[in-house]
């Protein structure tokens, strides 16, 4: 059966790669961070058994893995470096056509050389004529494959032993389709696969730090969960709203879910907390609100928040380091007005629906 | 009640308002808060490390980058700008509002990761818009390209998040069901992932109309240099 670890060591093996690259240009706090972020890929089940049973010290280690990283992270500034790779990519446009034979015996060079290969290559737009819509192909395999799998995985058999992994199905695809689609890539560009991980790189460098931001603010909502942020906010809303109104309690309701989102970046963090404190002891029990609509729409109120705040790093943030923006809140920028307005009308909408 | 642990949220709170490194900010809120909680240096280290392996499901996304990398190496942006500039009637509300329309559907149906950021935004999605826009308002300067940009990394978002929660399979959905029937109240997914149909149809309309405001400004922008340049020739 093919495990979600596999697919878990194979991205650990990528980040090992990112970082030696790294530590070859002598970017030491750039090898570091992704060497680090490589554990829990690498040795992710390994910790999690040997606390199982009872051993602490290896998931201690990776607590202080999780702080170095914070120690590391300004250091090797994502915004910035996106900038530099761009005008790496720039030298590389002007720098003239060399013919793409050229570019396959550089390839092992390339991948070796990191940054200064990019001069010896041919401009993309001149490449893009060459290979003209077959570049399409491996770009689409990645949903198409991870479509299908997700489909049709669980019913795939081997000797009687299912091939993916059931409870994970999805996430196996995603990495599946990632391997099929980067073979086909490489047989479609006949780049060598040094070529094409060190073009993975070249991505992996230009994120920097918000590659690791959704995952280290998961675990930021743990630790809130665990220290009783969550009761301690649900405990002050109750103390200040009038519970003997419906409606300042819906509006407190809605606010709340959307002023917790924005904080925890999840409304799946607000939901019980919101829930817990206002939605069921004062909506559903004391003044007779339809809980399926609550739920759903309290839910939808939440994400509303998710647009607003950039602690919903890789929707937020993520993306701005993606596309190279210059503007850390280009993202939220461009979709805050969507969320207020879709907010006043699920807050209408809870007003009409929830008493019907 | 101790409300000590509210500490890390002043800190994220201050952090991001300051624009200081997230990663590092996010870091201290975790160390802050669990100290205001009373919680040993063996306790919050082995939480941090126990709940970061947990959440690692989240960096998978990294497994495109070597796909989108090398494809962008050899003109995938370049070729998708290409192919949208060869229609003549697509603008970038039609190409946007039917995106976002997709999306939405996608999600529905559970197909939540097949379309994304790293995925489809930023080789396809992103440098389409570019083209579809530099098509009906001319060349776009520096900042117009990064909003048209960060338009359609929006577009994504909204298109993903009002579509997912009408499917029925969806975590949230069924986080929702979940924690009502811990409090014996029993109710049926298809119920809850109903009532989030009317957030989805208003999202679609809303997103929809804002692209189009959006084009329309630049548009008018364009419009006005050009006016302008006119009369500067014709003066001269």
């Amino acid at each position: 059966m093919l495990r979600l670890e596999v697919i878990y060591w194979l991205l650990g093996a990528f980040l090992v790669f990112a970082a030696a690259l790294n530590l070859r240009e002598r970017r030491f706090a750039a090898a570091g961070f992704w060497a680090i972020l490589a554990c829990p890929f690498l040795f992710g089940d390994a910790i999690t058994a040997a606390l199982a049973a009872g051993s602490r010290w290896p998931a201690q280690a990776m607590g202080v893995g999780v702080l170095a990283l914070g120690v590391l992270a300004p250091f090797i500034s994502a915004l910035v470096h996106g900038r530099e790779n761009q005008k790496a990519a720039g030298l590389g446009r002007t720098s003239g056509v060399t013919s793409a034979l050229v570019l396959d015996r550089e390839s092992q060079k390339a991948a070796i050389l990191g940054r200064t290969f990019k001069r010896e290559l041919a401009s993309s737009d001149s490449l893009a004529r060459r290979f003209g819509n077959r570049l399409f192909g491996p770009a689409l395999l990645i949903p198409l494959v991870t479509l299908l799998l997700a489909l049709g995985g669980p019913h795939l058999h081997w000797n009687d032993a299912a091939l993916l992994d059931a409870k994970q199905a999805t996430l196996v695809a995603l990495g599946v389709a990632c391997v099929i689609a980067f073979a086909a890539a490489l047989r479609v560009t006949r780049a060598g696969v040094g070529v094409g991980l060190g073009e993975g790189r070249r991505l992996l460098d230009a994120m920097g730090w918000a590659a690791l931001l959704p995952m280290l603010l998961a675990t930021l909502g743990s630790v809130f969960a665990a220290t009783g942020v969550g009761d301690a906010i649900a405990a002050l809303v109750g103390d200040v709203i009038p519970v003997d109104s419906a409606l300042a309690c819906l509006l407190a309701f809605a606010l709340g879910m959307v002023v917790f989102t924005t904080i925890m970046g999840n409304a799946f963090a607000a939901f019980p907390v919101m829930m817990a404190g206002i939605g069921l002891p004062l909506l559903v029990q004391r003044h007779g609100a339809a809980p399926a609509v609550l739920g759903s729409l309290g839910m939808l109120t939440g994400y509303c928040g998710t647009l607003l705040t950039p602690m919903a790093a890789n929707f937020n943030i993520v993306p701005v380091a993606l596309l190279e923006l210059r503007d850390q809140y280009a993202v939220i920028r461009a979709q805050w007005p969507t969320a207020l307005v879709l907010l006043a009308v699920n807050v209408l909408l809870m007003m009409l629906l929830v008493w019907r | 009640m101790n409300y000590w642990p509210l500490l890390g949220v002043a800190v994220v709170v201050a952090g991001f308002a300051l624009k200081r490194n997230p990663v590092l900010v996010v870091t201290i809120a975790g160390v802050v808060s669990a100290l205001a909680a009373h919680m040993g240096i063996g306790d919050l280290l082995v939480l941090l490390g126990r709940s970061f392996i947990d959440n690692r499901a989240l960096l998978l996304l990294a497994m495109t980058l070597p796909v989108v990398g090398l494809l962008e190496r050899f003109g995938l942006r370049e070729r998708a700008r290409e192919w949208i500039a060869g229609f003549r009637n697509l603008t970038l509300t039609r190409f946007l509002v039917a995106y976002l329309g997709l999306r939405q559907l996608l999600s529905m149906l559970g197909l939540f990761d097949l379309a994304g950021h790293a995925q489809t935004v930023r080789p396809l999605v992103a440098p389409m818009s570019e083209a579809a826009a530099s098509r009906t308002a001319g060349e776009l300067d520096e900042d117009e390209r990064e909003r048209v940009a960060a338009l359609a990394a929006a577009t994504d978002n909204v298109g993903r998040f009002f579509g997912e929660d009408v499917f029925l399979a969806f975590g949230a959905v069924l986080l929702i069901q979940g924690f009502y029937a811990q409090h014996g109240i029993a109710l049926d997914p298809l119920s809850i992932a109903l009532w989030a149909l009317p957030t989805a149809i208003a999202a679609f309309v809303i997103h929809a109309l804002r692209i189009a405001a959006f084009e329309r400004r630049l548009q008018r922008k364009a419009r006005d240099m050009r006016q302008a340049k006119e009369r500067a020739d014709a003066a001269a």
